[in-house]
């Protein structure tokens, strides 16, 4: 093959395309084998029986956003973690007491957070 | 031949022969998990279909095939449809960065060398955790998209659990990053030569705790299944997909559990290697497999031992005691493996 980067890519093609040409595939067998027939009873939302009411997309509670903001904040700082996690070795102590302040200055957030009933649901 | 059209003939080979085993293994996992649950239970689970029911999955594939496939009126078409693939795709890519035995080194097959994994790569362990990122857009799409008040609860619910629970397994890894120094895979399980006791379980049993829990809420089972919370959701954000669409989550779930299981067994219990130097004679592959086994056994057995999780619980837990634990970890090695070094 021709050099790593290009190996990789070609690697990684080759699964993607494996596993969305089986999704393909039994996608169309059972378009091919499965029976059709049109009813406006059949192409309703089931809600359990009852008639829906109105559209779903409504509005929803605001917890999920703030779980979501949360959760980029902290996948942020996991991305910065890797890095300096995998050259340790290499960086010494002074890099390690980089790294306490870094994730200090997080916690302040996180504890902030949890003061104000973020991860309380009730 | 040259070497180049050797590795892309081997590189095809390894990847056509993983597809197939973890498509058979998939069929297998669901009998079992339904004959397990059966035990459980006290009932005997599938026994019609081949010896002890054991074909129960190949005829649940065929059914599945033959059923219609609805698309209700008011769903997002383009986005009801994309969704099965966003789950099932990145489910199989995570596989190419598994090792099953050893990489690199002097040539040992016909005079060539064969890699024992699909994709050397570097930065595995980050594609492990982005795809983990990327089934959370199927399943919030998937919810999103049927335009029913079930399948948005269930969906929102899953989406909101499965990122929470991503920060604690991306800080409990980053243990076995600082440990093993590297994201790749390949050198994780090389830096667990030796017997078991090298094994990262020992050195990092909280990071690989929280790891665990966190998988079973990205695995969507019990005790974390709030998603699909039958008796209360209908099936979450399933309820709208019949017939092979719906197959497609349910042979994604199980083929994330197969990977997460891979994972787990490779960055904690020492992947293809042999626990003790006399049973090296083993080869890697079968190491690899049986730990699956085992590990594919817990997972069930979780499942069918511990009731649901309330919504508050299963958040408190994530962000109260997984995240803070995973952080202690971290700090811990961090300073251990700063003054030992190795």
């Amino acid at each position: 093959m021709v050099n790593s980067t290009v190996d990789l890519v070609i690697q990684l093609a080759l699964m993607f395309a494996i596993g969305a040409g089986m999704a393909i595939m039994f996608i169309t067998l059972s378009h091919l084998l499965s029976p059709k027939s049109k009813n406006p009873n059949k192409s309703q939302p089931y809600e359990c029986g009852v008639v829906p009411k109105g559209d779903a997309r409504t509005p929803f509670n605001v917890h999920y956003y703030l779980v979501a903001v949360l959760f980029v904040l902290f996948d942020l700082e996991a991305v910065f973690i890797y890095p300096w996690a995998v050259s340790l070795r290499g960086l010494g102590t002074a890099a390690l007491i980089e790294m306490f302040f870094f994730i200090g200055v997080l916690l302040v957030g996180y504890l902030y957070a949890w003061k104000k009933g973020v991860f309380d649901w009730e | 031949m040259s070497d180049a059209v050797v590795q892309l003939l081997f590189l095809i080979i390894k990847a056509l022969l993983m597809s197939l085993i973890i498509v058979t293994m998939v069929a297998f996992i669901i009998y079992f998990e339904r004959k397990f649950a059966g035990f459980f239970q006290s009932r005997v689970g599938p026994t019609y279909l081949g010896p002890w029911g054991s074909l129960q999955s190949f005829g649940d594939i065929l059914k599945l095939l033959s059923k219609e496939d609805l698309i209700p009126e008011q769903a997002d078409r383009w986005v009801f449809r994309l969704a099965p693939y966003l789950i099932f795709v990145p489910a199989f890519l995570v596989m190419a960065v598994l090792p099953f035995g050893p990489v690199g080194g002097e040539p040992n097959l016909f005079g060539y060398r064969f890699d024992y994994v699909i994709a050397n790569f570097d930065s595995g362990l980050v594609l492990f955790l982005a795809m983990g990122a990327v089934a959370v857009y199927g399943v919030v799409l998937a919810g999103w998209s049927s335009n029913n008040h079930f399948s948005l609860l269930g969906g929102l619910r899953a989406g909101a659990q499965m990122i929470s629970y991503e920060l604690a397994m991306g800080f409990s890894l980053v243990g076995v990053m600082l440990m093993a120094g590297s994201t790749n895979l390949v050198t994780i399980v090389d830096y667990q030569a030796g017997g078991f006791w090298s094994w990262l379980f020992i050195p990092q049993v909280v990071g690989g705790l929280v790891f665990f829990v966190a998988t079973l809420a990205e695995l969507n089972r019990t005790p974390f299944d709030l998603a699909e919370a039958e008796q209360e959701l209908v099936a979450g954000y399933l309820t709208e997909y019949s017939g092979m669409r719906w197959g497609l989550f349910m042979f994604a779930e199980y083929v994330n559990l197969l990977v997460v299981s891979g994972i787990v067994a490779t960055l904690y219990f020492g992947g293809w290697r042999a626990p003790l130097a006399v049973l090296d004679f083993i080869p890697g592959p079968i190491w690899l497999f049986l730990k699956i086994c085992v590990l594919i056994f817990i997972y069930m057995w979780v499942r069918w031992t511990i009731f649901r999780y309330r919504y508050n619980q299963l958040m408190s837990i994530g962000w109260k005691v997984l995240l803070p634990l995973s952080l202690a970890n971290l700090v811990v090695t961090a300073v251990v493996v700063n003054i030992f070094g190795d």
